[in-house]
């Protein structure tokens, strides 16, 4: 099932939770909605599923307008956050549950439900787990048994509220993986919400990267970390520094020098530079680069840290190097962004 | 009714996607009218359709003046007396273990339970000049029946959960390291109670004293039979509007039943006030 | 639902540390103090009760309950509590439910209106049905002339304990149900529930024993009330009296037995009531955790 998101507004007592946002999904797509708390990230989602009314703006599904459907019309599975699994019922009642609430001409009988239950306790690796309650499952247990409750309605549209935000780091390295896996399976168009950037990467298709309300940049996992299309991006997805510049001659300079960095296209004048850490060559004499003083090196995992003082006005930076590489016992360090991307100084008002 | 349906711009209810929004709250209001606020509104309209010059001269007789004074005051001394016993007995019940902890726990909210007229006519045969008690009193020159005594023994156990309820969940909820942070400062522990724990506990204190006078001002059942009901010594305000109402006198009645309830709901007032600013305060 | 681990209700106060004890003498003084006032003023009334109730034999107690007055009393408090109480469960439910889901202008309001019944004396609420439907009264003539009886009849007992009883349920549910929030009830409406199914296979269950606390809270006063049903009844003997009123009524005669025998049944509700609601504590105490404190 496609879904449309059609210059959506919704606003909370005035306050405009999501401004214009617009958004295709495709069928049997997996989507991520990443973003910082308070991007808006969560209210797309439950317009999607029908908890919210937009204050302007549609939602299609296919091409039929959901809008106008009440949640129960609209057939999604939704997993919560907090997974609101009903704790009277046991784990088979839960996910039949969707089942037993359908009107007498289309509700299954009671065996159908009852082998409904175990072939998606089966499917999340869940057997014979029926008869418990949710209060005696793990963090883990549950997130799955939220899912195939969700799934039990043979939804449309499956969407996930921080399906991982609650569980610990291991649990969740290894639901994500099965996760997909199960996408891959079932073949559901999914949307899930994450402000975690690993997540979103590693398992959708595409990433949403949203921030104040408003959709930030849509792509894969590469465009979006490659080729960010904004400071906020280039910020928010890994890690990042910039630099204050200024564009004249079609080439970049800081201060009264120029750092061997093109820019034809850019329009003369101040500006951001934004560059990888990892993405820099280490140049030996300084004409036409960036060179700064060490202020401090630390040990990152299989990499080393370096945080250098650029010019009169002391801006940091951090690179990255290898561990034992000559450069790390230097003072100073001269380098040249190998990838990198200019941004206004100031952020176009949208 | 008291509310309009959700108009254009001005929004009388948040969207939402549960549903039954209409129905509850509309039958909520039609019962709460029914039930509460035309019956009041009833008293209210009486009460003013009487012109001050008869409401004041009730208001104002000798008898009307002395009943509301000991309801109040005697509301007034019960409740000041809860409140250092309740603080202590909601202290002991949370921090100290013993067998049978929870069995007075459960014991507290005994004057919730047992009708007050149960608790009238027990109070009574206790403190009777031969009873249990007023028998030990007695020698000591000491007499509770039938005197205002009475009433503020009455009106002790009446509002004794008020202030033990409202204090206890929140000695509960004191996070012990703010305790050990006392003490690695080199507070004593009484210097600890008193300037660490006892502010924070001062809201519901308040709050528990508020309602237990609130209480007691309204108070009839255990009051009557130990009362004695002694015009301007022992009779309360309640059992005053219950002699008018008997004598037929529903103006005066009426008059009684309006300054109590005004004061009542003053009261009440105060009460949410305190709560949001201790909620403000104190999360 | 944030965290559904079923939690045992006994405070965690085991461990305290020494800094965070008082001393043992310190200790004593104030046990000492907390049990002989409680002992003076909670335990000594209920015990004189039963003393009283069975001063002159057991053959005594159960003859004095067995008497045609004693017994239409308890067949009437046992009536307007089975009247009075549904009622106040049907408006506590539908007050909880628009309060606890719903956000409304005028919604603390219409919560501070919930409560108070609890803030008027018993006295007034009684009162304020005799001027509404007493002889003088606007509806009082035109009542008779129709021959509907409401004062000193079932009708008003009813309506005066309804009046005292009010706030009991909704006000255990409303903190209740804004605790639980709404993640379960749009669970259920994504999986496809209509609203009755939504309340009851999800809101209900999740609120029973709070529920079931509200009405036991709210009918032992049903059935105790004292000050309005007083007001509104007109004392008429085998006719219109409850238990308390008729306690009273003995009391006043001097047949302590007999007030005494009644007042022992009111009291052994009282015990049961209490019994009930730190059962439940005890058993769904962080379920209960909301309402706790009244």
């Amino acid at each position: 099932m496609e879904v449309r998101v059609a210059n959506v507004r919704k606003e909370f007592d005035r306050f405009p939770a999501l401004r214009d946002v617009s958004l295709d999904i495709r069928s049997g797509e997996l989507i991520a909605l990443l973003g910082p708390s308070g991007s808006g990230k969560t209210t797309l989602l439950r317009l999607i599923a029908g908890l919210e009314r937009p204050t302007t703006g549609k939602i299609f599904f296919g091409d039929e307008d959901a809008s106008s459907k009440t949640i129960q019309e609209r057939n999604v599975g939704f997993v919560f956050q907090h997974y609101a699994l009903f704790r009277h019922m046991t784990v088979a009642d839960n996910i039949g549950f969707g089942l037993k609430v359908r009107p007498g001409a289309t509700r299954p009988s009671k065996e159908e439900i009852r082998g409904r239950a175990s072939e998606l306790l089966n499917l999340v690796q869940l057997s014979g787990l029926e008869k418990r309650y949710p209060a005696q499952l793990s963090g883990g247990q549950r997130q799955r048994v939220a899912l195939a409750r969700a799934m039990a309605i043979e939804p449309k549209v499956l969407l996930l509220d921080e399906p991982f935000g609650a569980l610990d780091a291991q649990v969740r390295r290894e639901l994500r993986r099965w996760l997909r896996d199960i996408h891959d399976t079932t073949g559901h168009t999914t949307v899930f919400v994450t402000h975690d950037q690993e997540e979103a990467l590693e398992l959708a298709d595409r990433v949403v990267v949203m921030s104040q309300g408003q959709i930030e940049q849509i792509g894969t996992a590469d465009e979006v970390y490659d080729t960010p299309n904004s400071p906020f991006v280039f910020g928010f997805i890994g890690e990042s520094s910039s630099l204050p510049v200024r564009i004249a001659d079609g080439q970049v300079w800081i201060a009264d020098r120029p750092i061997g960095l093109s820019a034809p296209n850019h329009p003369a004048g101040d500006a951001l530079l934004y560059f990888r850490p990892h993405d820099i060559e280490l140049l030996d004499g300084c004409s036409g680069c960036i060179a700064g003083t060490v202020v401090a090196s630390r040990r990152v995992a299989g990499t080393r840290r370096v945080e250098l003082e650029i010019g009169g006005e002391r801006q940091r930076v951090e690179i990255e190097l290898p561990v034992d590489h000559i450069a790390t016992q230097k003072s100073r360090i001269a380098f040249r962004p190998s990838r990198w991307k200019l941004f206004p100084v100031k952020a176009p008002a949208n | 009714m008291t509310t309009t349906p959700a108009q254009a711009g001005w929004r009388f209810k948040q969207p939402s996607v549960i549903p039954g929004f209409g129905l509850t709250l509309g039958f909520s209001l039609v019962y709460l009218t029914l039930i509460i606020l035309i019956p009041l509104a009833g008293l209210v309209w009486r009460s003013a359709s009487l012109g001050w010059v008869d409401f004041w001269r009730i208001v104002t007789a000798d008898r009307t003046l002395k009943a509301l004074e000991i309801s109040f005051g005697t509301a007034l001394i019960a409740a000041l007396i809860n409140v250092v016993f309740g603080t202590i007995v909601a202290w002991v019940l949370v921090r100290y273990k013993f067998p049978g902890r929870r069995v007075v726990d459960a014991m507290v909210d005994l004057p919730f339970a047992l009708p007050t007229a149960v608790a009238g006519i027990a109070l009574t045969t206790l403190y009777a000049p031969n009873g249990w008690l007023g028998s030990l009193l007695m020698p000591l020159g000491i007499k509770v029946a039938y005197t205002p005594l009475g009433i503020i023994v009455a009106l002790v156990f009446v509002s004794l959960p008020f202030v033990v309820r409202t204090v206890e969940p929140i000695i509960e909820e004191i996070d012990k390291e703010v305790e050990e942070a006392a003490a690695t400062l080199g507070a004593s522990r009484f210097q600890t109670i008193t300037r660490v724990l006892f502010p924070g506990l001062a809201p519901a204190i308040i709050t528990g004293f508020a309602l237990a006078f609130a209480r007691g001002v309204g108070e009839y059942g255990s009051v009557i039979f130990i009362a004695g009901n002694l015009p301007k010594v022992t009779e309360i305000a309640p059992l005053l509007i219950v002699i008018r109402l008997e004598e037929f006198n529903y103006p005066a009645a009426t008059a009684i039943a309006a300054v109590m309830l005004a004061i009542s709901f003053a009261m009440l007032l105060v009460i949410n006030l305190l709560q949001t600013w201790s909620r403000k305060r104190y999360g | 639902m944030a965290d559904p681990e079923i939690k045992s209700y006994e405070p965690v106060h085991e461990n305290l540390s020494a800094a965070v004890t008082e001393s043992r003498s310190a200790r004593t003084v104030l046990m000492t103090i907390a049990f002989v006032f409680l002992g003076i003023f909670l335990l000594l009334p209920l015990v004189i009760v039963f003393k009283e109730a069975f001063a002159k034999g057991v053959g005594a107690y159960f003859a004095s309950l067995n008497d045609h007055d004693t017994l239409s009393a308890i067949h009437l408090t046992l009536l307007v509590a089975v009247i009075a109480v549904p009622l106040n469960v049907v408006f506590g439910i539908a007050a909880a439910w628009a309060i606890a889901k719903f956000e409304f202008k005028g919604k603390a309001f219409l919560t501070t209106l919930i409560d108070l019944p609890f803030s008027v004396s018993p006295v007034i609420s009684g009162l304020v049905y005799v001027l509404l439907f007493g002889a003088q009264a606007v509806l009082g003539p035109w009542l008779k002339s129709h021959g509907i009886e409401i004062l000193f009849a079932v009708p008003g007992i009813v309506l005066a304990t309804v009046f005292v009883t009010f706030p009991f349920v909704a006000r255990e549910l409303i903190p209740l149900m804004q605790e639980q929030g709404n993640g379960d009830e749009e669970a259920a409406l994504s999986l496809g529930a209509n609203g009755w199914q939504v309340f009851r296979y999800v809101t209900l269950p999740n609120i029973k024993w709070g529920l079931l606390y509200g009405v036991l809270l709210c009918n032992a006063r049903a059935m105790g009330e004292f000050g309005a049903v007083s007001v509104v009844s007109g004392h008429i003997r085998g006719m219109t009296n409850t238990m308390p009123l008729h306690v009273e009524i003995l009391y006043n005669e001097y047949n302590a037995v007999g007030a005494f025998a009644v007042a022992s049944l009111l009291a052994g509700l009282a015990l049961v009531t209490l019994i009930l609601k730190t059962i439940l504590e005890m058993r769904y105490g962080a379920e209960l955790a909301a309402t706790r404190g009244h």
